[in-house]
């Protein structure tokens, strides 16, 4: 009898509430309404703030209160997370929802700081092209419903065409057009993921097999596959923007650099980046994207929400909100955001279909045969390898 | 009544174990005693020592009485000691009138705490001067001011710290003049410190040299 | 209720940086709650980085040639000019370009001095460049355009610093003496007034240093990036998704306090090489190129205000700038478009910025005058070791506490936010309120006391009626002292707040990375005039207050 009534005491003294049921969209809204989501998500580029804002509006109509908590860097939002579960914080934690990708979000899976799966119980997943994008692998690693798409960014290449006649579509090319004209080209710096992009993207073209950056990078892969990179890299780097000896942070600070005419051709992971910043006077109207012959890199962008999140509810809402045919819309919209949507445009009403079709995508975007089909991303551990091993090769030099 | 007045019993005063001064002394109602000496004497302390806020360092015994109360374990405000330096020491961020009426006693109605500053005004010739900014006085003028406004606070003795040095020779006589006089009137006993020998004179009271 | 506080004041002071120092040395050594035991690893690893020698050394030499090269003009203006009509000209400037918050500055100054920025584009124009030159002038690896920066924001800090202390030393009746002698001025005043003018800045100095080897914003805009400095390098392991980095951030953090701890060592150290060459100085009698000297002091201190106004109003000009390619000066076309986009949201963080400072400085306010007060009625000073208990949250690295003291309020289970914002900024807020506030308070004369006692005034009737009231000036200068330390704070901001917290300082740093100048220009003018306001008010009230009160205005 005691034991039992002790039972029952500590049972009692648990924490009364439970944790979401995603499959239960009604309850999830219910819930939902009245949270505050602070959304955690890179702050560096203004226009992506702006678009924060809208959604922002969007969850206000449901009772969500959006609050976007801006990032210099993912890993912030990441750190955070740790730092409530090293001081032992496993509910009610500061972060509802990261804007992430990649490094980060393999690191919060394998230290299960995620929570989920919910991503594919969200209701505008129906209209997600599963199919045709990659949706349910972040840089070969498999979402398993922890994370939600909501973009799709595939890279093109920035160049003036007031000040380069034919851009290099190869790395070759790249680096003959460099030594006719030194200083004239750079990329950010590594660890910054548009650097790490850049070499990702140059070693997809000089490995000698390409195959073996979809499994995880071993000791001897690595060596082997990426040797004529760095022979590559050795001739580019003394031909860059200040001898390679200074970069910039950030990818739209390149595009500062360019209207500086500091540079002439800059890296960009969203097609319609050029176009949003020609409208928004931070580019020369003379500025046009190209691809390389070869392809160029693509991936989607997620949102996740923390094992601890405060808000999980709020935080589902707010995803659903950003797949829905609107949001997509106004995230491909050039002057706006430019981002490529991840909706399958069979699945979306005729009228919805229509308005993405209606789109002037601006002077500088490319259109999707343009883009060509994006080349899948390596798995996360080259990327982390390439930007260890570039900051020991050229991180540090004088 | 020789419980009245200003008594010094026995006051020493000791710097660590260097003693400073010593000193018995009886001052009488409307009576200036002058202390005089040269600087470092100690003549300040004594003023100190009297109003209650002696600095730490200094040791003192004796007892020190106004009109038969000990004053020790007295606070500085408790006293009814008022003091005059020979700067006027106005409030400068308060007019003249408020100034007056900074120390009139608590009691009392708001009319009759105006008409004593005004009559006090009057009474040094500043009539209308009340609602003035202390700043624009002359120097004379303000320590007039300075001489009704302990006046008015109604003190049980008043301490003259070289209170007219810092005069010109023809508004000194005139303020010697006036001090020494108000003093008398107010009947109260006076401690004045000064450098000046015309200011003992002036005080018609014992003096003593330290 | 006075007696305490000073007691209490000690432990706002040294608490947060001791328990922080604490925190940061269990993860360093492998212990703690993720920690597996004690061990060497964790330094291993930080040493192990391919940057380190070169983060050090940037470090030290950013830190140590800006904090020499500020002390050097600040020391020549002085020398040169204190007294005449081009030094109160000079003097007017300083408070402004005080406040001027140390990132606001860096985002100005980079684009004055960049390769494609306004200086260049003098000679652009003239010779017609039609690309910028490709110079390393910015981020360059040994760290001159961060020691140019760092110069120009710790002049003004000096400055005012050294000029509290001359009345304290009789600088004027000094150099007198010695141009009478035969020393010429600056000479003279090097001789004879500078000894006493540094042992009274000293600590401030000393802060200078400190601040210039380890803080984040600035190198983040102004520093090099190929490596970074140290204490940019620690921010980033801190920050890193891969989790076991946070104990090397530690560790480094660590390492870089070593680094610091050597080098104020070697900073006391040369104070008395210099002292003894002095010393040599003098008997050899000679003096020194006084119209150089002169002529260095006032380009070097005319040039550095200049940095910081100009590049404060190309902040304005890029906030309201249309395209602007380089290299034209000014901008095709003038619109207010950014500041539509960007302005609503600034003007809310701008808000919270100056609550959380108001706040901070009001609980800054109540301790630092229950100590002064404290020291008045009881005599309850602690002396010189009470001013190095002062300057203890200034002398220890921010980026060597912080990341131990992150972890608090995890600890004892509260929410990181803004309670935690406000503690912390009361840390950094409440020694300059001090400084600032002690010396006019002390300096109050205390016969006034004595004669309002003697008109039957208690100690809380002097105070309120009288002491505070007459404090009126200083007491809002203080004030707008704090505000602009707290509006000036990134990394505690950042760190406390646990990214909930968003003030002008975090946005304008993180924007910073962006590089959109046009919400730089607008955040960073918000940043500055955050900070500037408050000592326009402290300007203008009690001028307004006291306009019929003249014994107030001189004070």
């Amino acid at each position: 009898m005691r034991l039992t009534a002790l039972l029952t005491a500590s049972l009692l003294a648990l924490p009364s509430w439970a944790e979401p049921d995603p499959s239960n969209w009604e309850s999830v809204t219910e819930a939902a309404s009245g949270q505050t989501v602070y959304w955690h998500a890179w702050g560096g580029s203004t226009t992506t703030n702006d678009f924060i804002a809208w959604i922002g509006a969007r969850a206000a109509e449901q009772g969500v209160t959006l609050e976007h908590v801006k990032l210099a860097d993912t890993a912030d939002a990441v750190g955070a997370v740790l730092t409530d579960k090293q001081g032992g914080r496993d509910e009610g934690g500061a972060v509802d929802l990261i804007w992430i990708n990649g490094a980060n979000f393999a690191a919060m899976k394998d230290n299960d700081l995620l929570f989920g799966p919910w991503a594919e119980d969200l209701p505008n997943w129906a209209l997600v092209d599963v199919e045709g994008k990659t949706v349910t692998t972040d840089f070969t690693v498999p979402t398993e419903g922890l994370e939600s798409p909501w973009a799709m960014a595939q890279v093109v290449f920035i160049y003036d065409t007031a000040r380069v006649d034919a851009p290099p579509r190869s790395a070759e090319a790249l680096l003959d057009w460099a030594r006719a004209n030194p200083g004239r080209f750079t990329f950010p710096q590594p660890p910054d993921f548009l650097g790490i992009t850049f070499l990702k993207q140059m070693l997809m073209e000089l490995a000698p097999d390409a195959d073996a950056l979809q499994s995880a990078a071993t000791d001897a892969s690595y060596e082997a596959v990426t040797a004529p990179l760095w022979t590559f890299m050795d001739e580019l780097t003394p031909l860059l923007w200040r001898q390679g000896r200074a970069y910039p942070q950030t990818g739209p600070r390149q595009l500062q650099l360019m209207n500086d005419g500091e540079v002439d051709i800059a890296i960009s992971f969203s097609p319609g980046e050029a176009s949003a910043a020609i409208a928004n006077f931070e580019l020369p109207e003379t500025v046009r994207t190209y691809v390389l012959d070869g392809g160029t890199l693509g991936n989607a962008s997620f949102v996740a929400i923390p094992y601890n999140a405060n808000a999980k509810e709020g935080a589902m809402v707010v995803a659903n909100i950003l797949l829905s045919p609107e949001a997509q819309l106004r995230a491909q919209t050039p002057d706006i955001l430019g981002y490529g949507t991840v909706l399958d445009m069979d699945k979306l009403d005729p009228e919805d279909r229509a308005a993405f079709e209606a789109l002037d995508l601006g002077p500088a975007t490319l259109s999707p045969a343009e883009l060509g089909q994006a080349l899948p991303e390596p798995h996360p551990s080259w990327a982390e390898r390439l930007a260890e091993d570039w900051v020991t090769r050229y991180g540090v030099a004088d | 009544m020789s419980d009245d007045g200003l008594r010094l019993e026995g006051v020493t005063i000791a710097q660590g174990n260097t003693p400073l001064l010593s000193v018995d002394a009886h001052v009488p109602p409307g009576c200036v005693l002058t202390l005089m000496g040269p600087s470092g004497s100690g003549k300040s302390t004594l003023l100190s020592l009297v109003m209650g806020d002696l600095a730490a360092i200094f040791r003192a015994s004796g007892c020190v009485s106004l009109n038969g109360r000990d004053l020790a374990g007295l606070p500085p405000e408790g006293r009814g000691v008022g003091i005059l330096y020979q700067d006027p020491l106005l409030f400068p961020h308060l007019d003249v009138a408020t100034n007056l009426a900074f120390g009139l006693p608590r009691s009392g109605t708001r009319a009759a705490k105006r008409a004593a500053v005004e009559a006090a005004l009057a009474d040094i010739g500043l009539e209308d001067y009340g609602p003035r900014d202390p700043a624009t006085l002359s120097g004379g003028q303000a320590a007039r001011v300075a001489l009704m406004r302990v006046l008015l606070s109604a003190p049980s003795a008043l301490l003259l710290d070289e209170p007219f040095s810092k005069l010109d020779t023809s508004r000194r006589a005139q303020m010697r003049a006036l001090t020494f006089e108000r003093v008398r009137a107010a009947n109260i006993p006076a401690l004045m410190v000064t450098h000046d020998a015309e200011d003992a004179q002036a005080a018609g009271g014992p003096v003593i040299t330290l | 209720m006075l007696r305490p506080l000073p007691l209490l004041t000690a432990l706002v002071l040294a608490g947060p940086v001791l328990l922080g120092l604490f925190g940061t040395i269990l993860p360093a050594m492998g212990l703690g709650p993720l920690g597996q035991g004690l061990s060497a690893e964790h330094f291993a690893r930080a040493l192990d980085w391919p940057g380190l020698p070169r983060a050090m050394a940037v470090s030290v030499t950013s830190g140590v040639l800006s904090t020499m090269g500020a002390l050097a003009v600040a020391t020549l203006i002085l020398a040169g000019w204190h007294g005449t009509r081009a030094f109160a000209w000079l003097e007017r400037l300083l408070s402004p370009l005080l406040a001027v918050p140390h990132a606001a500055a860096a985002l100005g100054l980079a684009f004055l001095i960049a390769p494609s920025g306004w200086f260049m584009r003098i000679p652009a124009l003239l010779l017609g460049w039609d690309v910028p030159p490709d110079l390393l002038i910015l981020q360059d690896p040994r760290g001159l355009a961060l020691t140019a920066g760092l110069i120009t924001k710790e002049l003004p800090f000096l400055l005012l610093m050294m000029l509290a202390a001359l009345p304290q030393t009789g600088g004027r009746r000094r150099l007198a003496v010695a141009r009478s002698l035969g020393q010429g001025r600056v000479s003279g005043w090097l001789k004879a007034v500078f000894p006493s003018v540094y042992s009274q800045v000293r600590l401030p100095v000393l802060v200078v240093l400190v601040y210039a080897m380890t803080n984040v914003d600035v190198a983040v805009i102004l520093g090099p990036n190929t490596p970074p400095t140290l204490s940019v390098q620690v921010t980033r392991w801190m920050l890193d998704p891969d989790l076991g980095l946070r104990a090397v951030a530690a560790a480094a953090a660590l390492i870089q306090l070593g680094l610091v701890l050597a080098v104020l060592a070697g900073w006391l150290l040369a104070e008395r090489l210099v002292a003894r060459l002095g010393r040599l100085w003098v008997w050899s009698g000679r003096g020194c190129p006084e119209r150089g000297a002169r002529g260095a002091g006032f380009a070097l201190g005319t040039f550095s205000a200049l940095a910081v106004l100009g590049g404060i109003a190309a902040l304005a000009l890029w906030s309201v700038a249309a395209r602007w390619s380089f290299p034209d000066m000014a901008p095709e076309a003038l619109t207010l478009r950014s500041w539509g986009r960007f302005g609503p949201e600034m003007a809310d963080v701008a808000l919270e910025t100056m609550l959380i400072a108001l706040v901070a400085v009001a609980i800054s306010l109540v301790l630092v005058l229950g100590c002064l007060e404290a020291e008045h009625r009881f005599g309850l000073t602690m002396g010189q070791r009470a001013l190095w208990l002062l300057y203890l949250p200034l002398l220890m690295p921010q980026v060597a506490f912080l990341p131990g003291l992150q972890l608090l309020p995890a600890w004892f289970g509260a929410q990181p936010g803004l309670a935690p914002v406000v503690a912390v900024h009361v840390v950094f807020v409440l020694p300059y309120v001090f400084l600032s506030l002690s010396g006019p308070f002390r300096a109050w004369d205390g016969r006034i006391a004595r004669v309002a006692a003697g008109l039957g005034a208690g100690p809380e009737r002097v105070l309120w009626r009288l002491r505070l009231p007459m404090l009126t000036a200083p007491l809002l200068t203080a004030a707008a002292v704090g505000v602009a330390v707290s509006v000036g704070q990134y990394l505690p901001t950042l760190l406390m707040g646990g990214g909930r917290v968003s003030t002008l300082a975090t946005e304008a740093v993180a924007l910073a990375a962006g590089g959109d100048r046009r919400a730089i220009g607008i955040w960073g003018l918000g940043q500055a005039a955050a900070a500037l306001l408050p000592f326009v008010l402290a300007l203008a009230v009690p001028a307004w207050l006291f306009r019929h009160r003249r014994g107030l205005r001189d004070v």
